[in-house]
Order: C-alpha cells, then structure tokens, then sequence
C-alpha cells in the first residue's frame, strides 16, 4: 500500500471511528422520560460489556485451559469488588502460570 | 462534583491496561510489515482498540476503501449504543462542543469506568479520564514499535486477557447489588455464546452479535425490570443501578 493510501485509509478509520461515538451525544441533548427506553439504555452498558467479554477471553490466550483459568480468577476477584488493575494482573499471572504448567506436563 | 483530579485518578488503571494492549498493537503492527509511523498515527487519530487490529489486517492486506469503511463501522456501531446512554449521565447544561470533545474518548474502557460513577459526569472529569488513558495508548503503541518482537510470546499470551479481566471487574460488583443486571449480563452471555458458535450467525461478526446482544438483553431487561421513574432527576435513580 503506497504511503497516501495508507493515510487515506487511517483517515477514513478515524472517520468511521469517531462519528458513531460524537453524532449521539451531539444531537441527543435531552433526558429521556419514557420509562421504558430510559431503563433499557440503563441496562445496556451491561449487556454490551458482557457480549463483548463472553466468549471471546477464553480464546485470549494461548490456550483455552489458561484462558478458562484466568476468567475464573477474575470473576471471583470481581465477585469478592476488587479493582480493575488487581483483577486484571491477577487473570494475567494466572494466564502466565497456568501456561507455564501446561508446558511442564507437555499439553502446550 | 467530579473533579479533573478524580478523573485522572480513575483513568490510571485503564492507562495501565491500555500500554500493555496498545504495546501489543505497536508490535503486531511492524511485524505485519506496515510503516512505522502508521500503528503511532492509527493511535492518535483513532483511540480504539478493536478497530486497530482489524485496521492492520485492512492494511496489510491492501483492502478496498469501501471494505475499511464497512468493516470499521460495524466494529463501531457499538459507540452508538454507548455515547447514546453515556448522554443520559453528563450534566445537564453541557454545551455541544465539549460533548463533541468527550466524544472522541469514549472507548470501551472509559465508557465502563463513567457508568460506574453515581454522580452526573462533568467536562472536568470526562478530561481528566481520558487524557490519562489516552496517554497510556499512545505511549503503549509507541514502545510497542520500538521493542517490536523484544517481548517473549508467552509474556504477550498472558496479556491478552488483560482488558476482559476489566471488563469483568467493571461489571460483576453491580450485578452483586442488582438482580436485574445480573440476569441481564446473564442473557447477554448466554446469547452471545450461542450466536458465536451458530454457524450462519457467528459469520455476522462480532460488531453486529454484540448489537444483537446487547439490545436483546438490555430490552427484556428493560420489559421486565422497568426502573421507577422521577420526573425531578432520572439521573438519581440511573445512578442506583450504575
């Protein structure tokens, strides 16, 4: 790719990247009153976060049995409200040791 | 009132995550064989993670532009689900042109972050949050580039679980507190297992099955589990689940 269709293309990502975030907070300005609409956007950063997490982290990894070690260990983490840096650090440690193990037994 | 400083404070850990993902990127991005300066241009202009690595593959493999504008929409169209339920917890008299700032922050990360605070959100905050984690992708691309392939693979393995551990962590404690957020989070990964595995719909792509899912789950949430509305402050009640 010659070095002008590279950044026409980072453009365009841009582009494609920051209109979706900018034209709903720009042009939606009110509270929304109808109970129904106003519950469900309450709901939805919960049900988006979860699509995106479930079940993509077991493949995260470089094996599946890693990847379903580290999940547990965050979800305990999070269960037992620790913050995002120790739970994250501790999935990642878990992921490092349990790989190291499998290698030992030869699985990975 | 959320402060610059509390946003700063809050956006530490996202930053922290955010070199580890972004230094990934940087790598990927050289070894892929793109010039060096596009992954550090990709970070600052763009700011988001998936849509990076899939701009990679585009690059690398000398797609069309209609094929980058198509791709990276539908990996985006989240952002309007987001920014959408992001504008019911700013304050109420923010002027247009700092929503359209804090717009350009709104990654995943931050975004989770944001609803977890029970106050309404305030333009000092929303720049302290995202400056923080901003600087973190951008140093993390950086170094990436610089140290691409210095990294042992199996230290990059283990942190590719990183920022779904966040992920985890920002929603598990509400759903401790809310029953109906936890059988909301409940559907959405049921759903998304299966859609991910049905062959005709796993080829949708992760853009459109998380739109899928989070709308199903989110709606029946909302169906069922309707929040009590106050014509005073919806924000109050808002705060109560998030």
């Amino acid at each position: 790719m010659s070095i002008g269709k590279v950044l026409l293309v980072i453009s365009i990502m841009a582009l494609c990247t920051y209109l979706p975030r900018m034209l709903p907070l720009a042009l939606f300005r009110r509270k929304i009153k109808n109970q129904y609409i106003s519950s469900l956007l309450c709901y939805l950063p919960y049900g988006i976060l979860a699509a995106m997490v479930f079940p993509d982290i077991f493949s995260s990894t470089a094996s599946i049995i890693s990847g379903i070690a580290g999940t547990a260990i965050a979800l305990l983490l999070a269960y037992r409200k620790r913050g995002l840096l120790p739970v994250a650090v501790s999935a990642c440690v878990t992921v490092f040791v349990t790989e190291r193990l499998l290698e030992m037994i030869g699985i990975l | 009132m959320l402060t610059f400083r509390k946003g700063f404070k809050d956006g530490v850990p996202i930053a922290l995550g955010y070199l580890s993902v972004a230094f990934a990127f940087g790598m990927l991005a050289v070894e892929k064989g793109l010039p060096l300066w596009s992954p550090v241009l990709l970070s600052i202009s763009n700011f988001t993670g998936t849509g990076q690595f899939a701009g990679i593959d585009l690059i690398s493999s000398n797609a069309g532009l209609w094929e980058v504008v198509f791709t990276i929409l539908v990996i985006n169209i989240r952002y309007i689900l987001m920014s959408l339920s992001l504008s019911q917890r700013l304050v109420r008299d923010m002027p247009v042109w700092q929503r359209m700032v804090i717009a350009f922050g709104n990654t995943d990360e931050i975004f989770g972050v944001c609803i977890q605070q029970k106050e309404p959100l305030t333009m000092r905050y929303m720049m302290g949050i995202i400056l923080c984690a901003y600087s973190g992708w951008n140093a993390g691309t950086v170094l990436g580039v610089l140290a691409s392939s210095a990294l042992p693979a199996m230290v990059r393995a283990a942190l590719g679980i990183a920022l779904y551990a966040m992920f985890i962590a920002i929603i598990i404690p509400p759903a401790r507190e809310s029953k109906p957020v936890m059988k909301v989070i409940l559907l959405s990964v049921l759903l998304s297992c299966v859609f991910s595995y049905v062959p005709g719909i796993a080829s949708l792509g992760k853009g459109w099955i998380i739109i899928i899912c989070g709308i199903l789950s989110a709606g029946l949430g909302a169906w069922f589990f309707p929040l009590a509305t106050k014509d005073e402050d919806p924000q109050d009640q808002e705060g109560a689940v998030g």
